[in-house]
C-alpha cells in the first residue's frame, strides 16, 4: 500500500439538459440527460444530482445509472418517486424536456462491474436501476458474459425494464403475481439463491437495506466469499 | 444556478439549519449503509486491541472494556451520502482512555481501524485525541444495533460518518497515512463534511 499523497482532481458539476423523459412504472420514470461533460462511466455508477431554490437553498440526492456508457454524451437516471421525499417527487412533477439540472459524476470505485464472468445480479425494487446498467452494458459489449438476474419487485406493475428482461432474469413477486404464473413468489430465500449462485464470479446486490442484507447473507450461504459481493443500499432502513 | 420550479421543502427546523454542513439534508432516522454483509459479532467473540507504535500492545474482552472509564457524545452526525442525524447520542468509552493505556510512540501520526469483516478506514492520530473519538457500544441509551455496527463502532463524529467504522476491533497507530477500504475506492482520505471532502481531491 503507498502512502504518496495522490493527485485527484474534484469531479465538476455540470449543467445537463433533460432530452427525454420516460415512465417505467406508475411511480418511476427515467430521465435520459445529454451531459456538455460527458465521460464514459462503468456500469453500476452514480450521479449525484443538486437542485438550487430561487434563496440559494440546495438540495443534493444520489441517483444510479441505467444506461450502457456505450451512450456517448448521454446518460439515462431511473428515479423511484418517493412522495415523502423532496427531490423525487420534484423530478416527477415538475421536471420537463429541455429543463437543466446540475449533476456531478460518474461516481463510486466500489459498486462497479468491469466485466468479469460469470455475474450475478440480485436487484430488489428500484435496486435494479444500476443492474440494468450492467446488464444492457453486457449486451451491447460483452455478450459472451454469462449474467443472472434475480429482480424482486412487490406486483406486476412494479417491474422496471419490462421489455428488455430476457432469459437471464428470475422475477419474485412478493404481494401479487401476474395472472397464470407459475414463476418464484415471495421474498428471496436460500432456493432462489442457491439455484442461481456462481461463486466464482461477482455478486451485485442493490435494493432496500433489507433485501441487500438477506441477499448477501444467503449468498455468502450459496459459498460466494464476501469480498466478491457488492452491495449498495437504498433508503432507512 | 436555479432550478426551474425547484423551491424545496425539506428545509431543516427553525435554528438547525446552520448545523447542517453544505450538501447535507436533515434526516430523522438513522438509515443503514454497509458494503457488503452485515457481520454477526457476540459481545462473548468481540475484543478491541491497540497495536502498531506503542510502547505496549493491548487487547481489552467486552467486559475489561466496560470497567474503563464510560462516557458519552451528544451531538451531530454527517454521512457522505447526504444524511446528517442531529442532537443524537453514543455511549461508550473515550479513545484517549484506551491511547493513554498503550502509551503511543512520539512518532506515530496516524491511525488506521480494522473492523469484522475486513473494513478498515485512516484517521489522523489527532483526529482521535482530545475527546474527539469514542468507541460506542450504545445508542441513545441503548445497546448498538448490529446494523449500526453493535456490538461496537468507532465513533468519530466530526468527520464523514464512513470514518466512524462498524464492528470495530482495533487501532493499528501508524507513523504514516494508509488508505483504508472506502479511501482506497475514491474517498477522501480526511472527509471534513465542513469542507465536503467526499472524494479524492475534493
Amino acid at each position: 500500500m503507498s502512502d504518496q499523497p495522490r493527485e485527484v482532481q474534484p469531479v465538476p458539476w455540470q449543467t445537463a439538459t433533460v432530452t427525454s423523459i420516460r415512465p417505467e412504472t406508475p411511480r418511476a420514470k427515467s430521465f435520459r440527460l445529454a451531459l456538455p461533460e460527458w465521460t464514459a462511466h462503468r456500469p453500476g455508477q452514480y450521479y449525484t444530482l443538486r437542485l438550487t431554490a430561487p434563496d440559494g437553498y440546495q438540495a443534493v440526492r444520489s441517483y444510479s445509472i441505467a444506461s450502457s456508457p456505450l451512450d456517448e454524451g448521454e446518460i439515462e437516471l431511473t428515479v423511484d418517486c418517493l412522495r415523502d421525499g423532496e427531490v423525487s417527487p420534484f423530478l416527477h412533477d415538475v421536471v420537463e424536456v429541455g429543463d437543466e439540472l446540475e449533476l456531478r459524476g460518474p461516481l463510486t470505485e466500489y459498486f462497479v462491474w468491469d466485466g468479469g464472468s460469470p455475474l450475478l445480479l440480485l436487484g430488489g425494487g428500484s435496486g435494479v436501476v444500476p443492474l440494468m446498467s450492467m446488464l444492457r452494458h453486457r449486451r451491447r459489449a460483452r455478450p459472451e458474459v454469462d449474467v443472472r438476474m434475480l429482480y424482486s419487485v412487490r406486483s406486476p406493475e412494479d417491474v422496471f425494464y419490462r421489455d428488455e428482461l430476457g432469459e437471464e432474469t428470475t422475477l419474485t413477486y412478493t404481494r401479487r403475481t401476474p395472472e397464470a404464473w407459475t414463476g418464484a413468489t415471495g421474498r428471496i430465500d436460500a432456493g432462489l439463491v442457491a439455484d442461481l449462485a456462481w461463486p466464482a464470479g461477482m455478486a451485485y446486490v442493490c435494493g432496500p437495506s433489507g433485501f441487500v442484507e438477506t441477499g448477501a447473507r444467503l449468498l455468502m450461504d450459496a459459498g460466494y466469499d464476501a469480498d466478491r459481493i457488492r452491495t449498495e443500499r437504498f433508503g432507512p432502513t | 444556478m436555479a432550478t426551474r420550479g425547484f423551491f424545496g421543502r425539506q428545509r431543516a427546523p427553525d435554528g438547525m439549519a446552520e448545523r447542517l454542513p453544505p450538501g447535507q439534508y436533515f434526516e430523522e432516522g438513522f438509515p443503514v449503509l454497509t458494503a457488503g454483509a452485515t457481520p454477526q459479532v457476540a459481545t462473548s467473540d468481540w475484543s478491541f486491541s491497540i497495536e502498531g507504535l506503542v510502547a505496549e500492545p493491548r487487547t481489552w474482552t467486552w467486559e475489561e472494556a466496560h470497567g474503563l472509564e464510560g462516557s458519552t457524545f451528544r451531538g451531530d452526525i454527517h454521512c457522505v451520502t447526504r444524511w446528517s442525524k442531529l442532537d443524537t447520542s453514543f455511549g461508550g468509552v473515550s479513545v484517549d482512555v484506551l491511547l493513554d493505556a498503550v502509551g503511543v510512540d512520539d512518532r506515530a501520526t496516524h491511525v488506521l481501524s480494522f473492523c469484522h469483516g475486513g473494513y478498515t478506514t485512516n484517521l489522523p492520530l489527532a483526529d482521535v485525541r482530545g475527546g474527539q473519538a469514542w468507541i460506542a457500544w450504545a445508542h441513545e441509551g441503548r445497546p448498538l444495533p448490529t446494523e449500526h455496527g453493535g456490538p461496537a463502532r468507532l465513533l468519530v463524529p466530526h468527520l464523514y460518518f464512513w470514518k466512524s467504522a462498524k464492528w470495530v476491533k482495533g487501532l493499528r497507530v501508524l507513523d504514516h497515512d494508509e488508505p483504508g477500504f472506502w479511501e482506497r475506492y475514491g474517498y477522501h482520505d480526511y472527509g471534513d463534511p465542513w469542507r465536503e471532502q467526499r472524494f479524492q481531491g475534493d
